[in-house]
């Protein structure tokens, strides 16, 4: 299983990636998408909305069921990856370069676990 | 299997129409097609043998064993169907004036005075054409209730993670905000977590009762008391109500507002997509908003009538309305203590088959159950590598239809059970072998049940491709 030491994990599955001072990028984990299966569709929020800890933002669909995505920081989404819109197999195919948003004017950050941490937790998941 | 339009041959036809001997009325230029429809040109025969053939690729109630968790495919009585057939009831049409239609008026007033007894409600609309389609409804009054009191801050609705996953979805489609609640390791309401997210911006709670785990709560009274202070009202989804049906009562459990699946618990067919019927029962604080088009008894004439803030129509006219006619054939037939018999014999019958799979698998949560159980085959998946997907996929090849899979989400690798009252119990003996059949091979031939099915007319369907791709109808060349 994959996990980028450069980045943090919430436990619901979600990576953070911090680019700024306070901005940052928000994935899905290889562990998630493995536990999903194929995703068919994938529904983000809209530039300008406001996302908070512990929060849904987003949901993904597999043939198997519906997800919610949480969010592992408060703040306001600057940017959404369009491309995943009409691809959401790139989830599945490249989890840590498929982003889902850029946060910006993040205010607070959830309880976050380093790339080691969470190696521990999915294997106790598992 | 080749579309009907790919079996169409030019000019062929099962009806040989004479000359025309009327004089020919032109069409205004503006109603005449461009190009003629692509309606498929067939024989009777070749049409016949098409659906026939058809017919043949699917599995129905009536071709074996189908305990597809939550979906109660009980078995349809045939009188259902002769009595909902009777030309008075096909042959009349929704806007026809009260005096000629007051025998289907009668259906409709009687089947809700019994379906109120059932649920312990005091109105009922029969609208809703299915069970989601209910929740909305019911939703919809809860909302135009707070509403009419003024109250505009209850934006919530509390729902707890075993739901049925229309429950969240009807919430949002209504505009509520959707509360996620854990259950407890007891596979039932956390008690504390629901105390933490009631509060002045509680719309309502939505349970399933017996949940989805096959778990009746033992704390329903309080759950539906907590929201009750919180000023919440209690919708109760009553997709599992065949478990309870003429035993207990969900408004006696302190609910407000319920969806009943006459489809299901009131066996009419449904296997195919429908048409059901989600009527919705409510207390009568909720009747002055129910929608339109209510009959009611005046006298001896029954007549429609709008309750006084109705949220207007949810669909067109009366609902499915030979639905109703079939489930109150039924509840007619059965009675009430032949209606708590099926209950009881639905409960019985999950024990039953619980109890002679629990030395070949793992149950997800332990004790008794109500009319359905959910198994964890993650031991399995672990061990083996078969997983859930493909011990349901193998049960094809034995001519019986796969329980739930996946579902309810709280379980890994889960395959729920329900196998109804209306299967013997040589059938339910005969499906626990199968089942212990499929596990022991999962060990031996695990290969063999990744290939799985391989005798029905399709194997596996690349349920991807389908979903990113689909193909609804046919496409023609010109």
């Amino acid at each position: 299983m994959n996990i980028p030491e450069n980045l943090l994990y919430l436990d619901s599955h979600e990576w953070v990636e911090k680019t700024g001072e306070k901005t940052a990028r928000i994935g899905l984990t290889d562990f998630a998408q493995d536990q999903l299966g194929d995703l068919v569709f994938v529904n983000l929020p809209e530039e300008g909305d406001s996302v908070a800890v512990g929060e849904s933002f987003a949901d993904v669909e597999s043939v198997k069921a519906v997800s919610d995505i949480y969010s592992p920081v408060t703040g306001t989404v600057a940017a959404i990856n369009a491309d995943l819109l009409d691809a959401p197999e790139a989830i599945n195919q490249d989890p840590y370069g498929a982003w889902l948003i850029e946060v910006t004017d993040i205010t607070e950050y959830g309880e976050l676990m380093d790339a080691v941490a969470y190696q521990a937790f999915c294997e106790e998941q598992n | 299997m080749k579309l009907i339009f790919e079996k169409s041959v030019p000019g062929r036809a099962c009806t040989l129409l004479p000359d025309c001997d009327v004089p020919m009325a032109a069409i205004p230029e503006t109603f005449v097609r461009k190009a003629p429809p692509h309606l498929p040109e067939l024989s009777e025969t070749d049409i016949s043998r098409h659906y026939t053939e058809l017919a043949k690729c699917v599995h129905g109630v009536n071709d074996g064993f189908y305990p597809l968790g939550s979906c109660t495919m009980k078995y349809n009585p045939a009188l259902n169907e002769e009595m909902a057939g009777l030309a008075g009831f096909t042959g009349v049409h929704p806007l026809q004036p009260e005096h000629t239609v007051q025998g289907s008026l009668e259906v409709l007033a009687k089947a809700e005075e019994i379906l109120c007894k059932v649920t312990g409600m005091d109105t009922m609309t029969f609208q809703p054409a299915a069970g989601a389609h209910g929740e909305l409804t019911g939703l919809l009054l809860i909302k135009a209730y707070h509403r009419a009191r003024g109250d505009a801050q209850r934006t919530k609705i509390i729902v707890p993670d075993s739901a049925h996953g229309t429950n969240p979805a009807s919430a949002s489609m209504t505009g509520f905000t959707v509360v996620n609640i854990p259950s407890g390791a007891d596979g039932c309401v956390d008690l504390e977590k629901l105390r933490a997210a009631v509060g002045p911006d509680t719309a309502g709670l939505m349970l399933t009762n017996p949940n989805t785990l096959g778990l009746f709560d033992k704390n329903i009274l309080e759950i539906t008391r907590i929201v009750h202070e919180a000023g919440g009202l209690n919708y109760y989804d009553g997709a599992n109500l065949n478990a309870v049906m003429g035993v207990a009562r969900p408004g006696d459990m302190g609910f407000d507002v319920v969806h009943l699946n006459l489809h299901k618990t009131f066996s009419t067919p449904h296997g195919g997509g429908g048409p059901g019927s989600g009527a919705v029962g409510a207390k009568s604080l909720l009747a002055p908003f129910l929608p339109n088009r209510h009959v009611k008894c005046q006298g001896d004439f029954y007549a429609f009538e709008d309750a006084p803030q109705t949220i207007g129509s949810v669909k067109a006219f009366y609902g499915n309305f030979l639905v109703v006619v079939r489930a109150l054939c039924y509840m007619l037939v059965l009675g009430e203590d032949g209606m708590r018999d099926a209950s009881q014999m639905a409960v019985l019958n999950a024990n039953y088959l619980k109890k002679l799979l629990e030395p070949h698998c793992e149950v997800a949560n332990e004790g008794i159950c109500m009319h359905e159980f959910v198994l964890t085959l993650e031991k399995l998946k672990k061990e083996t590598g078969v997983s859930a997907m493909d011990v349901a996929k193998s049960m094809l090849d034995y001519g019986m239809h796969p329980p739930t899979m996946y579902f309810p989400l709280i379980v890994h690798e889960a395959l729920m059970l329900e196998p109804t009252e209306t299967e013997s119990k040589e059938t339910l003996d005969w499906a626990a072998g199968v089942i212990a059949e499929i596990l022991e091979k999962a060990h031996t031939e695990p290969e063999a049940l990744h290939n799985a099915p391989v005798t029905t007319p399709v194997g596996r369907p690349d349920e991807v491709a389908a979903a990113r791709n689909p193909k609804l109808r046919a496409v023609f060349d010109a």
